[in-house]
């Protein structure tokens, strides 16, 4: 066994499986390794230095570990699919397993930012074509000819002058005693078999059939069930328990009071969620106690008075605005927001003598387990976690609180615990999407040019409400981005598409009463932007002009854009994370009302991994924009929401969905992110559209709100 | 506490539980009977979706003493290879995306077929109107139900 210090050396680990078969181990650390290193004859469990590995067995199963938590962005599929392809793998004899948290070995193994699949995309595809090369080695060694005459399809390798051919598995072992190529090389995307295509998500059949896969299905003989009473309103602290009829229900444990939390701990979760309801707790304040209304004055004051952080200046804001032609002012706000995943929060705790072990859904595990580390004074290595299925996260799940409590609950009781969260719990405890309002100012000259633009947002512990280099910054010569932030006991978190969720819609909207201002086509005022950010930038432009520009064009001609008769269209484009997505929505009048008929999308991701599963993230995301900009809503009177469940607080059903048309451009870049961009633009489609329709402009949401749905006299 | 015998998927359970429990929690904390899922306890989202005597029902608020002798089916007792023609449909048309309220919208679904097997577009989103997709999966939704719809 040789072992360099080198961690590109590292790249590539192999060993033989006991009982037969090939295992390539690869280092989520050193993507562009160029000189792995042999490691033979290694009984599978004594492997555990790999980082990931593909293992591919005497029968011919491929199976590949995958490290970041699955929550419905198809993560557990897309992976392997890239393996898979470069390995010219039988699909049908691919298995995915998730892997525990491993932070010696993974460096990023968390969901969120859209990021899984262009961080992974080199590694994965380097993986694959490594043993492929092996087993191809492997078979023209067997057969006594030129390993260059040798072909693989679908889990075979093939010599096809002599016509002899040998599945995987049958290598597989032979392949695990040759030594690990250098410098392998990797397909022409034309090649591509596997990556592009619809590929059903591997996870189906269990889920169809209903078998145990999430946090809340996980149980063990002799754990407890806990539920948590927290403080109903933000900005109050316990004053006073009473758990005394509480602690004498049946199946009650105990009652135990920690921090602010009041934990009833039972036998199953019907004693506890019963016993919890004679509970007797008494609030006070600790801090301020906020309503929606404070809120709304908060807004209104500090975008006239407040000390705003300067984002981005480029020219003369001020001369711009005192010699324009035309001045348009307008202002936006959204409402805080809960993620409310399906499946809520939960997690198993059991805190021993000799360590500590975590079970449950979380987007990141390696921040759960520190956090627990910490206020448990327990190293690291002693806490395992394993990541169950997350139904569902929309970045609730990045929080680790509930994770944190669990731990604190079980070292507490010395029992092994699940803390389970109803979804009262959950809408009324926090980590919301925040709320923000933004101002926006443009001045136009005599011939209808964006010549200044002032954007200024305020945000309820919203940290850096604008996204100061995105799209029209660079294509305006006098431009000023501001943000401040108001601090609130209401906990805010990410919420998918962070501050882009909202700001996308804001933005998009302002720029088309821009555009009527200035008289001109909504699409054709933006190509003018990108023209002149293109020809005469203003400052940095950081994000790019061709790929935004072939969105839009290929929106406007997929829609049939502006030569529809008896449909309203609106349109929108934005850049988020590292990809484009342009959308046209149609709207008609019904009743005297406007209602959503369809969306078209088109969207730049890079390369596309899995078509179906890239349509699931762009018409869900649209779904979720929709719904969320039409309908959701929390309020808050006395620090408290006004909304505690599904009867209020309003998701988009069934009967409320347009139709959706997607379209990805393939443009043959390296994949960036799908998760998230499909959302930030739809909610300025559909107000635009809406505008069309009605005359009406939605600056605030939920949209249901506005006077554009106001029943007609 | 008293023993409730219930008829689940064409077997005989016992639980011995309180009165009020709610079927949804005697299925999963008794039973390991864990397709059945939990989402508001409200009935406002359909996760917890069962047929009782073929009609759909919220598990989180029926009671266990209310059932007595009524055949209850849950996702697991749909098919016994996972082969209903929902359960085919929402393979082929590649549903779930994070899955969680899946076998709710495929139980409410079960339950519209049985009652008229050929349901047109408006029909399908009357009758799941009540079930909740945070992914926002309902076009697929849609489309697995019409599938299945043809193959009955």
């Amino acid at each position: 066994m040789q072992k360099t210090n080198t961690s590109r050396r590292d790249f590539l680990k192999l060993t033989t499986i006991t009982g037969g078969g090939l295992m390539l181990g690869f280092s989520w650390f050193s993507a562009d390794a160029e000189v792995p290193v042999l490691i033979s004859k290694i009984p599978f469990a004594a492997s555990s230095g790999f980082n990931s590995y593909l293992s591919i067995a005497s029968d011919g199963m491929v199976t590949i570990l995958s490290p970041n938590p699955e929550l419905g962005q198809n993560i557990m599929t897309s992976f392997p699919m890239i393996v898979a392809e470069e390995l010219d793998a039988d699909w049908t004899k691919v298995k995915v397993l998730q892997a525990k948290l491993d932070t010696k070995n993974f460096d990023r193994q968390l969901t969120g930012g859209s990021g899984a699949v262009p961080h992974s995309w080199k590694r994965l595809r380097t993986a694959g074509a490594t043993a492929r090369a092996m087993l191809i080695e492997a078979a023209a060694q067997q057969w006594g000819v030129p390993a260059e005459e040798c072909t693989a399809s679908n889990g075979m390798v093939i010599h096809s002058k002599s016509g002899k051919q040998l599945d995987f598995g049958a290598l597989a072992e032979k392949a695990s005693l040759l030594p690990v190529p250098k410098d392998v090389k990797l397909k022409d995307r034309s090649n591509f078999k596997i990556i592009g295509q619809p590929v059903k998500n591997v996870a189906n059949k269990s889920i169809i059939t209903g078998k145990p896969l999430y946090g809340l299905d996980f149980y063990r003989e002799g754990m407890l069930f806990a539920m948590i009473q927290r403080p109903a309103s933000f900005g109050t602290k316990i004053k006073l328990v009473d758990s005394a009829a509480a602690k004498a229900m049946p199946d009650i444990v105990d009652v135990v009071v920690f921090k602010n939390n009041v934990a009833v701990v039972g036998k199953s979760t019907w004693a506890v969620m019963k016993a919890r309801k004679v509970l007797k707790v008494e609030y006070e304040n600790d801090g301020a106690i906020e309503s929606t209304a404070d809120h709304n004055n908060i807004f209104k004051s500090l975008l006239d008075t407040g000390k705003f952080d300067i984002k981005r200046k480029n020219g003369d804001v001020d001369a711009a605005f005192s010699t324009a032609a035309k001045i348009i002012k307008a202002e936006y706000q959204c409402p805080f927001l809960s993620h409310a995943p399906m499946e809520p929060m939960n997690f198993f705790a059991d805190v021993r003598a000799d360590g500590i072990e975590l079970v449950g859904p979380t987007q990141t595990p390696a921040s759960a387990r520190n956090a627990v580390s910490k206020l448990l004074g327990v190293p690291e290595d002693k806490i395992t976690l394993e990541i169950t299925r997350l139904g569902g996260g929309f970045g609730r799940r990045l929080k680790f609180d509930y994770v944190v409590e669990a731990a604190e609950l079980s070292s507490l009781i010395k029992a092994p615990v699940k803390v389970i969260w109803t979804r009262e719990d959950d809408v009324t405890g926090g980590s919301y999407r925040p709320a923000v309002r933004y101002r926006f100012e443009a001045a136009l000259d005599s011939t209808g040019n964006l010549v200044g633009y002032k954007l200024r947002g305020v945000g309820i512990n919203a940290g850096n409400t604008t996204r100061e280099d995105n799209f029209p910054s660079g294509a305006v010569d006098n431009l000023l981005i501001e943000s401040m932030e108001h601090k609130s006991p209401i906990t805010t978190g990410a919420w998918r598409a962070p501050i882009t969720n909202f700001l996308g819609f804001a933005e998009q909207a302002f720029l088309d009463e821009v555009a009527e201002a200035a008289g001109k086509d909504p699409i054709q005022f933006r190509l003018e932007l990108l023209a002149k950010a293109r020809t005469a930038p203003a400052g940095a432009i950081k994000y790019s002009i061709d790929r935004m520009e072939a969105v839009i064009k290929l929106a406007a001609e997929k829609s049939g854009w502006g030569k529809k008769l008896g449909v309203f269209q609106g349109f929108s484009v934005y850049y988020s994370h590292l990809s484009y997505v342009a959308q046209v929505c149609e709207v008609m009048m019904e009743a005297g009302k406007p209602v959503v008929k369809k969306i078209y999308a088109v969207s730049d991701c890079g390369q596309v991994i899995n078509l179906s599963g890239a349509r699931q993230q762009v018409m869900g995301g649209i779904t979720d924009g929709l719904g969320h900009a039409m309908y959701s809503k929390l309020t808050f009177k006395g620090g408290a929401t006004d909304q505690k469940n599904f009867n209020n607080y309003r998701l988009i059903r069934m009967k409320e969905i347009p139709e959706i048309e997607c379209y990805f451009v393939d443009n043959g870049i390296d994949p960036t992110g799908l998760g998230e961009p499909a959302l930030p633009p739809t909610g300025g489609a559909v107000a635009n559209a809406i505008f069309k329709a009605t005359g009406k402009r939605l600056r605030n949401q939920p949209f249901i709100d506005e006077e554009a749905f106001a029943a007609k006299p | 506490m008293p023993v409730y015998t219930l008829q689940i998927n064409g077997k005989e359970y016992k639980a011995d539980v309180a009165a009020d429990t709610p079927l949804l929690w005697v299925l999963r904390d008794n039973l390991s009977l864990l397709g059945t899922k939990f989402g508001c306890g409200i009935a406002q989202c359909g996760a917890c979706s069962i047929l009782m005597n073929g009609n759909v029902t919220r598990a989180c608020v029926l009671p266990v003493s209310s059932i007595k002798t009524a055949a209850i089916t849950t996702i697991e007792g749909l098919s016994e290879k996972g082969d209903h023609p929902l359960q085919l449909a929402w393979d082929e048309v590649d549903v779930p995306q994070c899955g969680y309220c899946q076998a709710g919208q495929i139980m409410t679904a079960a339950a519209l077929l049985k009652r008229k097997p050929h349901p047109t577009d408006a029909e399908i989103a009357d009758a799941l109107n009540g079930n909740i997709c945070r992914c926002g999966a309902y076009h697929r939704i849609k489309e697995a139900v019409k599938l299945a719809s043809t193959k009955i």
